[in-house]
């Protein structure tokens, strides 16, 4: 009981991460369907970014570390949403007419970002400071640490304050419009472009809060790590339900649950294959996913 | 316009035969490298007109073809140290394998949308190199070494010569098939799915089935292609069949021109054969695939050297009244 | 052109839709709708936008599966069977927004309106034997027919999107031929073309039918319908509300009301 227990806190850790991702896959491809591949890789980017600002930090607020993670942190999603509209616009937008050819640019910015965060780093994995250490409240028998509560709670405040986002404000209510009909939402007299572009740099935004969480909760980053991660996040918002925000958080946590239980029961080597073999399975079965799909029907 | 028409195929004529007599002489000019990067060549041309039948000819992405190259690769090292089985009776097998492993993954999967197709061909090729990986049947991490040289009766191709043959006449019979089912019911109805499957179907495509018949003929391409690896390099391990792996062949493709028989030859020898040339490129060749991709799909989605198809009078596009572009991928489904 | 009536009347019916039903949702498409496509003649569904007309047309081809109802050609049901299998069967259709191959060559646009005729398999495919030669060279020669037939022959080796807007109507009309269809179904052909073309396509439905090939259109434009017509079917929101001659159906002021709406009581 104890080890599914365990199993669950720390998969409910993973699943904060994978929900941030996934709400970046799930909100593209409800307005563009379009799957962003590079989504994962602004999850690494992030980390890496604020790593950098870190250590440009380091001789200004040198005795808080708190202050300069967090400083790392807000900089680091800022400067990824902004590369996540960059991407958007110099990848996708021309190509928004034809499936395969945007598909295939997805996947030349996903390697881009990749290789590039290769060249500019390191091929192997880098240490990531935390303040946090492994410390955590006594519980008993289950470990939970400081920094998985602070992961889970703020990742939840970030998910209620996207969920007030779409349904309490102006551009979530055309977010919402264009992931019905574009053709009438344009009539209405958004924006699209403006809409779409913001769509990006929100979904970038929150998967550089997954990396740099990441990091501090692994202690190490490389370059490679938003590839499987991306995957994995994308099997969360398939199974939540593909342009359903709800959906995409409920889907992460799933497969952050799953993956913890699969590691401590089975194996840790063939957890993704566990991992693909669920995405594949929903994909055929029932693509629709839980909660039900949220696409543009009309574009 | 016929002169015209003539003309350009005279000259694609021309090209191959050329390029066929530098093919077979190459070895009497050229030293071992460069004959044995030739060969590499010829192993990426296989493997590229494997994947151009799916996704230049049916349109349907694959992201883990390398998946095919493996287990073509695996078939023949296996029975060759294993169960010390000639190479010749190897391809055959990995053939078969292959193919049946085209329908597993096909049946499920190819009446899913061309994105969803897309991860999920990206997840079979992991399951497949984890799977490899993770396996003693398969020598684990380390994989099969030790894998001989084919023979035809007493005479072993070990020699960088013969094997450049070898994979010569290999690549000569891909391109042949491939030339043959292009130009056929097949590939005409493969290309209706690619530009227009709503359309297809209603002259009268089953495209579930060709779709399916695509993806087989993709694979069973990439087994043999796999096949020829193992007994180049005489060893075989997990790291060959990456996720990279699936985008470099996808690069030969894309690069060369999908669709286009002659794009694949092209692709493949500017894929191998620049990060021979330029050195340097080895460290930025993923990151310089990466910004390839993207750049040909913004530039020249046509390729290197397109299809040869509506040659004659290509004349500036008249655009239908009432057809504005959609800002999205166009739909599927129903009309 | 209008045949004559008295003699379509005798002929058999090629296509009967029995009880339609096509419900979304919440939303009733087309509601226990019944008729018949007499053998031989052109028969134009019209009706306003919304009334279900295209509906109808996808259920008649494969493209929608019915809530309810069947739909029978030439004897035997094609309710809810696959596209491919219906044009095998003999009903070939054309879109509202025209979907041609749009980078292939127009000959080739033809061709693969042979698939359905043709048989070559794989292992031909591979080998390229004798009789798919045989059957390549057929499938050309057909092509090259239907193409003349349409009267655009000249422009075989075209790319498909390179043609103006009627010209390309008049491919995906060849392409539909081509796959040797006892019942051709046209979704609104004349829609975005000039009076010019209209009356081109006009001709052209008067030819397709002298080949004895049954012809179902839907239709917008009053002028083409009631210039090419045997009979007229008009529906509004989802069902049948006038059936009979062109000019009957004219006149008709249920027909007059729902296009134009309530007259005024002043």
């Amino acid at each position: 009981m104890d080890i599914a227990l365990q199993q669950l806190v720390n998969g409910l850790t993973v699943g904060a991460f994978y929900a941030l991702v996934a709400l970046g896959y799930t909100m593209v491809y409800g307005i563009i369907r379009l799957i962003n591949f590079a989504q994962g890789d602004l999850y690494t980017v992030g980390a890496f970014l604020s790593l950098s600002l870190l250590s440009l930090l380091a001789g200004l607020t040198t005795h808080n570390a708190m202050l300069a993670t967090l400083l790392g942190l807000l900089g680091a999603m800022a400067l990824t949403a902004i590369l996540g509209v960059v991407i958007y616009r110099v990848a996708y937008r021309p190509l928004l007419g034809s499936r395969l050819s945007i598909l295939i640019s997805a996947i030349g910015a996903s390697l881009t970002l990749e290789y590039s965060l290769y060249l500019i780093y390191s091929p192997s994995y880098v240490v990531y400071p935390s303040p946090f250490g492994t410390g955590g409240p006594p519980l008993g028998d289950i470990v939970v640490s400081w920094i998985q509560m602070v992961i889970f709670v703020v990742s939840l405040l970030l998910m209620a304050a996207l969920y007030t986002l779409v349904h309490r404000t102006k551009l979530g209510l055309a977010m919402r419009a264009l992931a019905i009909n574009q053709d009438a939402a344009r009539l209405m007299g958004i924006n699209v472009d403006r809409v779409i572009a913001a769509t990006f740099a929100i979904g970038a935004g929150l998967a550089a809060f997954g990396g740099v969480t990441t990091g501090l909760y692994y202690g190490q980053i490389s370059f490679l790590m938003g590839f499987l991660a991306g995957l994995k996040a994308f099997t969360a918002a398939v199974l939540g339900g593909i342009g359903n925000i709800p959906g995409a958080m409920l889907g992460g946590f799933i497969v952050g649950i799953v993956e913890s239980i699969a590691t401590g029961y089975i194996s840790g080597r063939w957890k993704d294959v566990i991992t693909f073999g669920v995405l594949i399975f929903i994909l055929v079965v029932r693509p629709r996913g839980l909660l039900g799909e949220q696409v543009v029907e009309r574009m | 316009m016929t002169n015209a028409l003539h003309h350009a195929a005279r000259l694609r004529l021309g090209a191959a035969v050329a390029v066929g007599i530098a093919a077979l002489a190459l070895p009497l000019v050229a030293n071992a490298y460069v004959v044995d990067v030739a060969t590499l060549i010829c192993l990426y041309v296989m493997l590229g007109l494997g994947l151009n039948i799916v996704v230049g000819y049916a349109g349907l992405l694959d992201l883990g073809y390398a998946a095919f190259f493996a287990i073509g690769a695996y078939t023949t090292a296996i029975m060759m140290v294993r169960y010390h089985q000639p190479y010749w009776a190897t391809i055959p097998v990995a053939a078969l394998l292959t193919t049946a492993s085209g329908v597993v993954i096909g049946t499920p999967t190819l009446r899913l949308r061309s994105d969803y197709l897309a991860i999920v061909t990206l997840g079979f090729g992991e399951i497949v190199r984890i799977t490899a990986t993770n396996l003693d049947y398969t020598g684990g991490p380390d994989g099969v070494w030790g894998i001989p040289r084919p023979a035809i009766g007493t005479w072993v191709l070990s020699s960088g010569t013969s094997l450049y043959y070898l994979g010569l006449a290999m690549a000569a019979g891909v391109l042949v098939i491939a030339y043959n089912v292009a130009h056929s019911r097949l590939g005409r109805a493969w290309l209706a799915i690619r530009e227009d499957e709503v359309a297809a179907r209603a002259a009268g495509v089953n495209t579930v089935v060709f779709k399916l018949k695509a993806y087989m003929m993709g694979a069973l391409l990439g087994g043999i292609g796999g096949s020829f690896f193992a007994v180049k390099l005489t060893a075989v391990d997990p790291t060959s069949f990456t996720f990279v792996q699936s985008v470099n062949i996808l690069m030969v493709v894309v690069l060369g021109g999908m669709g286009s028989l002659p794009g694949v030859v092209l692709g493949a020898a500017v894929i191998v054969g620049l990060p021979e040339v330029l050195r340097a490129f080895q460290t930025v060749r993923v990151l310089a695939f990466g910004l390839g991709l993207i750049i040909m799909m913004l530039l020249r989605p046509q390729g290197l050297w397109p299809s040869s198809t509506g040659e004659v009078a290509r004349e500036t596009p008249v655009v239908p009244p009432g057809r504005r572009q959609p800002l999205g991928p166009r739909e599927e489904g129903v009309p | 052109m209008t045949g004559q009536p008295e003699a379509l009347a005798d002929a058999g019916a090629i296509l009967t839709v029995e009880r339609l039903t096509v419900r979304f949702g919440g939303l009733l498409a087309v509601s226990d709708l019944s008729f018949d496509a007499r053998t031989g003649e052109i028969l134009s569904i019209i009706g306003p936008n919304g009334a279900g007309k295209t509906t109808v047309f996808n259920c008649i081809t494969g493209f929608q599966r019915p809530t309810g109802g069947r739909v029978v050609f030439r004897g035997r049901s094609v309710t809810a069977l696959r596209p491919d299998l219906i044009v095998a069967r003999g009903i070939a259709r054309t879109f509202q927004l025209i979907r041609l191959f749009p980078g292939l060559e127009v000959i080739e646009n033809v061709m693969i309106g042979l698939h359905a005729r043709t048989r070559a398999g794989t292992v031909d495919a591979v080998l390229h034997t004798p009789a798919h030669r045989r059957e390549e060279a057929w499938v050309r020669e057909e092509a090259h027919r239907w193409l003349a037939f349409v009267g655009l022959e000249g422009r075989a080796r075209h790319l498909a999107r390179t043609l103006a807007y009627g010209d390309q109507r008049r491919v995906e009309v060849a392409r539909a031929m081509a796959a040797g269809p006892r019942l051709l179904v046209l979704d609104e052909p004349a829609s975005g073309m000039n009076p010019a073309e209209k009356d081109d396509l006009a001709r052209l439905v008067a030819e397709i039918r002298s080949l004895g090939v049954t012809v179902l259109l839907v239709e917008h434009d009053m002028g083409v319908v009631m210039g090419v017509s045997d009979r007229v079917i008009v529906l509004n929101y989802g069902t049948q509300i006038a059936e009979g001659a062109p000019e009957e159906v004219q006149r008709n002021p249920a027909v007059v009301e729902a296009y134009l709406g309530q007259e005024d009581d002043a």
